[in-house]
């Protein structure tokens, strides 16, 4: 009974072989280039990008009908509590405008860059997240068309969030500072000590990310210190606030310490983000590096 | 040919839910993974070749927007659809235990890799925490959702298996 003529498959263990090999030729490749993932991905972004932001629009405002739902007897409770710290802050505020006032005549007198000032920053919504629950990483919806480039700075509020690792022509993808594979050159912002600030998923269970590598006198850097970017970081702008130091501890060899910290924003609940536009100008950026 | 665009839209639909809607419907930070349920049902019920081909463009579309290095998610998802295929002989659609085992055996298998190549490489020793915190909860809450969409997505793929057998039978 071979009337009808056969079509021409291949079984389903050699395509299991070829699909292996092209998985392990991307894998190999990639390790050392990015050809192949460009412009695959801006294909797919068109296509996938604008379903997601879709679905995201709407489900951001379900969950934001929820929320207000759930949480108003919290917020009752908040709102007491943040109007007697709004006054806190504002006697806090202005004895900062009197500091900031002699700031900037100092500056003047040093003749200091006010670049870190003020950055230009492009707002963005959030439309999607890494499906895996391993690491966390997202998209939003701006991308090359809106000036968003590659290595930009990505803050939420007034707290780094990551950076920008690929942009396609209408979306960009952020790797966050808790991610597991992230780390960021930081510093303390009262003593000027550098360390790394690390991502990790055991202990952002209980929302810290850790620093290790601290080189700071002993007792010098206490809990509840200002973490910011460092100023000798290749990627990230200095002055951005990353969190604050929850935990500290000297290693065993009594030279660095090392601790958590807690990130200064909150990164369950990030819908909206930053796009910092001005980008850390690299030595390498106008004629090649060094060597 | 019509369970084929059915297989692809659905996968589609998967990677799109599991990335925007997956977040809101995380439990203690763990969500389930439709991805890992659509590759093993489509595995289990249209064979070897189906299960390694939707797992493949599965796991390309993840490498592609979330992946660190394209091609791991691909070929995990790929030989979990393979190996689910594997199991087409001994099923049958009136039951779910299979079904429910082999997601959740697939699941496991997910998150062991993943801890196993990306983390334990990297030198995250304190396997116990993740097993704990993100593996077990997470099969637990896909075992859930298998249990919610595995049979609606079951009646569909079959009645389009059996409508495009028919035709292939009249045909002949």
């Amino acid at each position: 009974m071979r009337r009808k003529r056969r079509k021409f498959t291949i079984p389903s263990k050699y395509l299991l072989l070829i699909l292996t090999v092209v998985c392990v030729v991307l894998m190999g490749v990639s390790a050392f280039t990015d050809l192949i993932s460009a412009p695959l991905l801006n294909v797919a972004g068109g296509i996938i990008v604008p379903m997601q932001t879709g679905v995201s629009r709407i489900g951001e405002s379900l969950s934001r009908k929820k929320d207000e739902v759930v949480n108003i007897r919290d917020v009752m409770a908040r709102n007491e509590e943040l109007k007697e710290q709004i006054d806190a802050l504002v006697i806090e505020n202005n004895a900062l405008a009197q500091d900031k006032y002699e700031l900037n005549q100092l500056r003047q007198l040093y003749e200091l860059d006010q670049q870190y000032a003020a950055y230009e920053k492009i707002g963005a919504h959030v439309v999607s997240k890494d499906p895996g629950n391993w690491f966390s990483g997202f998209v939003i919806d701006k991308g090359q068309k809106d000036g968003i480039g590659v290595d930009m700075n990505v803050m939420a509020g007034s707290g780094l969030v990551g950076r920008v690792t690929e942009v396609g022509d209408n979306w960009a993808k952020v790797l966050s500072i808790i991610n597991d594979k992230s780390s960021v050159s930081a510093m303390v912002l009262s003593t000027e000590d550098t360390c790394i600030v690390e991502g990790n998923l055991e202990t952002m269970k209980s929302g810290m990310i850790t620093f290790s590598k601290l080189v700071s006198e002993e007792g010098s850097v206490k809990e509840g210190d200002k973490l910011v970017t460092s100023y000798i970081s290749t990627k990230y702008l200095p002055g951005i606030l990353i969190g604050y130091v929850t935990e500290i501890n000297p290693d065993s060899n009594h030279l660095t310490n090392s601790g958590y910290i807690t990130p200064a924003v909150d990164f369950s609940h990030l819908q909206e983000v930053l796009v910092v536009t001005t980008r850390k100008n690299l030595y390498g950026s106008d004629g090649g590096e060094a060597q | 040919m019509r369970r084929n665009l059915f297989i692809a839209v659905c996968m589609l639909l998967a990677f799109v839910l599991q990335s925007t809607v997956g977040k809101w419907i995380a439990f203690g930070g763990v969500s389930p993974n439709l991805l890992i349920i659509a590759v093993a049902a489509f595995g289990f019920m249209c064979g070897t070749k189906c299960g390694l081909i939707t797992g493949f463009v599965a796991g390309i579309l993840w490498d592609m927007f979330y992946g660190s290095m394209p091609g791991f998610y691909a070929m995990l998802l790929m030989y979990i659809g393979y190996m689910n295929g594997a199991f087409k002989q001994i099923f049958y659609k009136e039951d779910i235990k299979l079904p429910l085992i082999l997601i959740m055996i697939s699941d496991f298998i997910y998150g062991l890799v993943c801890y196993i190549l990306q983390f334990l490489l990297r030198g995250r020793f304190h396997f116990p925490h993740y097993m704990l915190y993100v593996i077990l909860p997470e099969v637990v809450y896909t075992m859930l959702l298998t249990m919610v969409i595995y049979p609606p997505l079951k009646s569909v793929t079959l009645k389009l298996d059996d409508l495009s057998q028919g035709r292939e039978s009249s045909n002949a």
